[in-house]
């Protein structure tokens, strides 16, 4: 009885010992901020025709065949959504009155939440802030898949050694000094390649310039802390599928619950010290004849 | 009374344990196309839904219900309660193959399994803020320690045993030092599942934005842990039942009673925190509103608390059905919360949907008849199960 409640009072003692010493959650995290080269694209929808010579080009850069479905008896490539022959497709919206059209692709998230989830960073945030996919570190957890807010990374379901597939802002390309395939084929310049900061000002100028037109926010430069792709429409962001969640960064709840409990490891360390003096000792007390000791 | 642990006698080859191997080995021939043809032509998998039942069951439902060892250790080892101590072996047992399936499963359910090695091992690309990289070391932590806290079982036998010489050999060396280690090992063994347990509930925080509104909260991790707790509890003695029953032994009602107490604590404790956490938050409301997810949630706390009140009215009344009963109860409300915070009300989009195929549903039923396969072969070869034998009794 007494060592029950010796050992309470230790575990009890401890967790407010353990808890008073953890710095506070809020100071652990502070927001990212978009790099200083971050590049990405600005997708004006009120320009956009909806020809998808965006996705085809992006197609052929991957080395991917056409994605054909027959429908009716004619043959189409006219794929419904992201998948992994599709890293970016053209939907439509219809509806009030209103038609338009919208780019699915990678966000390129400020501080994505596949970055956040991957365990050994196959996906991560690199030059330029490219969010690009490393198969030597995945184990095709698809973790990734579970966190994104826009449903972007897509599996190989059918491979016997599935990739994760999406955009990745055609960073050969650009290393090579071209642009993204998507922005090069837009015979309507709805898609335009820059450096965020410039995009973000470009955007604002449109929207500034046409208040009665652009429904008055460019979507991206807050929502879950910062994209790199950046949306200005005529339609509502939501109708349009584009998720209105807030300006917080996906990883920022998560990872401060987990830094709470896990900075530096002392939390663990510390209770393990604390389990293993209480069992030693009770071993202890409960004498060494005790042929019931060991379990 | 005997309540030391003896080997369970009897052939292993019996008619049940015919019928579970023909289960198991149907599992492991769908097991054999999953890497034949891919995963999407077993599972009803899809980009929407990339987890799915060999995640919310073999892996996040089928570890709490293994945590039967680490509740028990609790009140055995830290809280020096040894009156359970016939319970532990059979408990860690249950343990240590709950958590190897679930691991076996992981093997099937990831990608790309070949490459899994490379996450305990190449620590230098750890990415630490992912909760699901604390999840998988910890969980492949516990395994070996789980494991090693079943050697003396193993050692016991092999100690006395003539037909195994080298290992009797070895088992009368490590004996010694095993027994001076294992408070240490067994505080890992409390260590590590208090991590990845809540960690499983951490999982979840990550898909906030795409999980509902009546599951999602900071609290996840504790409410995964104090939930395990309660199925740990009800795991043993659910477990304990199915052996008094299976193998004759003396019926430990008494012993199995009082674990009612701490299990209702941990229900209560629980109930507590997800009610609370709803009202302090406002969304109360929500389930009150009719809808699937008020009724996916209402089930769950109904099934928590008609089996908290059906362990305290067993409890009194001396019957093992009646705690058995009880027991399933439980670790269906169980069950149900880790379904629902990863798949019910889960929520990818309109375009998705998601339930398990043929074969995905067959892995799953072999690999927990596989679990009791192998359970039913441990207990009769080495002392696993204690309490009176029918022998003894007379």
């Amino acid at each position: 009885m007494t060592t029950r409640r010796r050992a309470l009072q230790v575990l009890s003692g401890a967790g407010v010992a353990l808890a008073a010493a953890t710095p506070s959650a809020a100071a652990l995290r502070e927001r990212k901020k978009a790099p200083p080269d971050a590049v990405g694209l600005l997708y004006d929808s009120t320009k956009c025709v909806g020809c998808r010579a965006c996705s085809n080009a992006c197609r052929e850069v991957s080395g991917l065949s056409p994605d054909v479905a027959t429908i009716q008896g004619v043959a189409y490539d006219a794929p419904t959504d992201l998948d992994a022959r599709n890293r970016t497709i053209i939907k439509l919206y219809a509806g009030e009155g209103k038609t338009a059209y919208v780019k699915a692709q990678c966000m390129h998230c400020v501080d994505p939440a596949c970055a956040g989830a991957c365990m050994l960073g196959a996906l991560k945030k690199r030059e330029m802030g490219i969010v690009s996919w490393d198969g030597s570190k995945c184990v095709g957890c698809r973790y990734c898949q579970t966190v994104c807010p826009f449903n972007v990374p897509k599996f190989e379901w059918t491979s016997l050694n599935p990739k994760i597939v999406k955009c990745e802002l055609c960073k050969d390309r650009i290393a090579d000094g071209k642009i993204p395939a998507c922005a090069e084929a837009c015979p309507r310049s709805a898609i335009v390649y820059g450096t965020r900061e410039a995009l973000l000002e470009e955007a604002k100028r449109r929207l500034a310039g046409n208040p009665y037109l652009y429904v008055q926010r460019v979507y991206g430069e807050t929502e879950f802390g910062g994209t790199q792709v950046l949306y200005i429409t005529s339609v509502p962001f939501e109708k349009l599928g584009l998720p209105e969640k807030g300006d917080e960064p996906v990883p920022e709840v998560s990872e401060t619950v987990q830094h709470a409990v896990y900075q530096g490891f002392v939390a663990p360390v510390a209770l393990y010290g604390i389990l293993a003096g209480v069992l030693w000792r009770n071993r202890r007390q409960n004498g060494a004849g005790d042929e019931e000791a060991s379990s | 009374m005997s309540t030391h642990a003896t080997v369970v006698p009897g052939p292993i080859d019996t008619r049940p344990f015919r019928l579970l191997a023909g289960v198991a080995a149907l599992g492991l021939v769908f097991v054999a196309l999953r890497f034949a043809l891919g995963i999407g032509a077993v599972s009803g998998l899809s980009d929407g839904y990339p987890w799915g039942i060999w995640i919310a069951w073999d892996v996040v439902t089928g570890t709490a219900l293994a945590c039967g060892g680490y509740a028990l250790a609790i009140l055995v080892y830290v809280l020096n309660n040894g009156r359970y101590h016939p319970l532990v072996r059979p408990a860690v047992l249950t343990s240590a193959l709950g958590y190897s399936m679930a691991g076996f499963s992981i093997f099937f359910d990831v990608g790309r399994p070949w490459a899994l090695f490379k996450v305990p091992l190449q620590f230098w690309n750890w990415n630490v803020n992912s909760a699901l990289l604390e999840v998988a070391l910890c969980i492949t932590a516990y395994v070996v320690i789980v494991w090693i806290e079943m050697t003396p079982a193993i050692l016991e036998r092999a100690k006395d045993e003539p037909t195994w010489p080298t290992l009797r050999r070895l088992a009368r060396r490590l004996s010694g030092p095993l027994e001076k280690a294992l408070p240490f090992i067994l505080a890992l063994g409390l260590l590590l599942p208090t991590m990845h347990q809540s960690s499983l509930g951490s999982l979840m925080l990550l898909s906030g934005h795409k999980l509902h509104r009546l599951w999602h909260t900071p609290l996840l991790p504790l409410l995964f842990l104090v939930s395990c707790v309660a199925m740990g509890y009800a795991a043993v003695v659910f477990e304990a039942a199915l052996s008094s029953w299976a193998f004759k032994r003396k019926r430990e009602t008494t012993m199995l009673s009082a674990l009612a107490r701490p299990t209702v604590i941990t229900i209560a404790l629980y109930l507590a925190l997800r009610l609370g956490d709803l009202v302090y938050r406002g969304r109360i409301g929500m389930a009150l509103q009719p809808s699937l997810y008020a009724l996916m949630f209402a089930l769950e706390v109904l099934l928590f608390v008609v089996g908290a009140f059906m362990l305290t009215r067993a409890a009194s009344g001396g019957s093992l059905g009646a705690l058995f009963r009880a027991a399933v109860v439980i670790m269906a409300a169980g069950a149900l919360y880790r379904f629902d915070t990863y798949l019910v009300a889960f929520d990818p989009g309109p375009n998705w949907s998601y339930f398990p195929a043929v074969p995905e549903l067959f892995m799953t039923l072999g690999v927990i008849a596989l679990e009791i396969v192998i359970y039913l072969a441990f207990v009769k070869t080495f002392p696993v199960i204690g309490g009176e034998t029918a022998a003894e009794a007379r």
